[in-house]
């Protein structure tokens, strides 16, 4: 049958890993390919890698890293590939079907678009018809106002887009959204567990996997995060603090019952 | 290297004594012993398909491995991939504007050298395929690519899924029990000969065919190269052909 899916995802920022709370605290925890080796040593299902840079400024040139030096996003991407015998995926600053094309060719089996797709819906559209639906990940993230309204937040959770989630993730899969990451913006980096109304809601209208995102601080989290609808699960910080996260992580979800792959 | 050796390499006597003398190593440590004779493995470029994950894991398994990029590059291979991401009907069109059909089917229905078709390129096997609309696939294998039927179940059928070997003795014999291994599709290959079948996988309750195998020619729905050690067991195994 098919099994639950539990998904690291690295956050890049000018070519270092960091770790990220609410989308504005950013701490380097380690380096992008170094990390992509560990990952690939733990045998996960998948990995996820975000970059989340703001102005393209590359610099790996620090000599405490035993890891060879790469200068700018494609070349990461190139070695991180070749470590990996598990999909991969690649997200941030996609803003064309070039750019798509330019991260399959090094390697990424998926890619991940947000305020691209969002700028320009049909960008959803040509890369589904140019690499297959199921190679284009619409990136959706999520605030939640305080009276209670959640709203689609795009740039870095920076601005605001007026659209309800459910709604934006409705037209992404008309568009030709293969899969979807859900995000949540408040949760991130506060380990409280995944926005588990925001899953839901958005898990009942989706006829295309939902890959939840935002809050895991106990492996309980991810139980709780499946049993709200979500397709698979994915956390981050989780994985840079706690040895063997993979692995405990999915014995919890097996004793809740759930399917996964060991 | 003796010409015999690399004969004898080949063969699944070899196989057999690694097998009974490295019984404790992992699959991937055996491949770089199993490999040091030097397959060369021609991946077809026809547009589609991710090319480097293919090749970066045959080359982890010790294969020597080169993009195809016409019909005449295929002398140099002993085996071939086709890989493959994408629609039927624009695979196709594709691999007849750039000239691949008559040279693949010499190389793997004249001369009968080891192929492996991966997920779409499984499905060219096929006679035809009903991905937006009808369309004539390579027909080197009976029966049709079909979408899947599985009310209720999200389509594509992604993630990891259990491939259980029909054919103990084929490509999967190191499975085991089943083991889970990467599928991204929509649609699969419905063999009309039951021989053919050598893995099958089940999704929401029914099964379909993840690979299929007839002597040299393979085809497996999910991707080898992003399966993990169970994905590059397979395709150690392929090697071995």
């Amino acid at each position: 049958m098919l099994r639950t899916r539990l998904i690291p995802v690295l956050l890049l920022q000018n070519g270092l890993l960091v770790r990220s709370e609410s989308f504005s605290v950013h701490q380097v925890v380690g380096n992008p390919i170094h990390e992509a080796k560990r990952f690939n040593e733990w045998n996960v299902d998948e990995l996820v890698y975000l970059d989340i840079s703001r102005d393209g400024a590359y610099d790996l040139r620090r000599d405490d890293h035993k890891v060879k030096s790469v200068a700018e996003p494609m070349g990461i991407l190139e070695e991180v590939s070749k470590s990996c015998f598990m999909p991969l995926t690649w997200g941030g600053r996609i803003r064309s079907v070039d750019d798509m094309r330019e991260c399959f060719l090094h390697g990424a089996d998926k890619v991940a678009i947000n305020s691209g797709a969002f700028r320009t819906p049909e960008l959803i559209t040509a890369g589904a018809k140019a690499f297959g639906n199921q190679a284009i990940v619409v990136c959706v993230d999520v605030r939640q106002h305080a009276d209670g309204r959640r709203e689609v937040f795009i740039d870095g959770g920076r601005e605001a887009t007026g659209f309800d989630p459910v709604k934006w993730v409705g037209e992404a899969i008309e568009r030709g959204a293969g899969e979807i990451l859900l995000q949540s913006i408040d949760r991130d980096g506060t380990a409280r567990g995944y926005d588990l109304e925001l899953i839901k809601a958005v898990t009942a209208a989706s006829s295309v996997p939902v890959v939840a995102l935002g809050g895991v601080g106990r492996y309980e989290h991810y139980v709780e995060g499946i049993k709200a609808g979500a397709d698979a699960v994915a956390a981050a910080n989780i994985f840079h603090f706690k040895e063997l996260s993979d692995r405990q992580g999915k014995r919890t979800m097996i004793k809740a019952g759930i399917s996964v792959r060991l | 290297m003796p010409l015999k050796w690399t004969l004898f390499a080949s063969t699944p006597a070899f196989s057999a004594k690694l097998a009974r003398e490295k019984r404790h190593l992992t699959p991937v440590r055996k491949c770089h012993k199993a490999n040091r004779m030097g397959t060369v493995v021609g991946l077809i470029d026809y547009g589609m398909g991710n090319l480097r994950s293919v090749q970066n894991a045959l080359e982890k398994l010790g294969a020597s491995v080169f993009i195809a990029r016409e019909g005449g590059d295929l002398a140099k291979a002993d085996r071939l991939v086709l890989p493959g991401v994408g629609a039927f009907g624009d695979a196709m069109a594709n691999l007849h504007a750039r000239g691949w059909v008559e040279p693949m089917a010499h190389f793997a229905l004249s001369e009968q050298k080891p192929f492996i078709g991966i997920c779409l390129g499984m499905q060219l096997l096929a006679e035809r395929g009903t991905e937006y609309g009808e369309h004539r696939g390579l027909g080197w294998l009976p029966g049709a690519v079909l979408k899947l039927d599985r009310p209720g179940a999200r389509i594509p059928h992604m993630g990891w899924n259990d491939v259980r070997a029909v054919n103990k003795s084929g490509l999967l014999r190191d499975l085991g029990d089943g083991a889970s291994c990467y599928f991204v599709h929509s649609y699969a290959f419905v063999p009309s000969d039951p021989a053919i079948v050598s893995g099958l996988t089940d999704y929401a309750g029914k099964d379909f065919v993840s690979v299929v195998e007839r002597g040299n020619l393979v085809g497996a729905q999910f991707h080898p190269e992003k399966s993990q050690k169970h994905g590059l067991a397979i395709l150690q195994r392929f090697l071995e052909l």
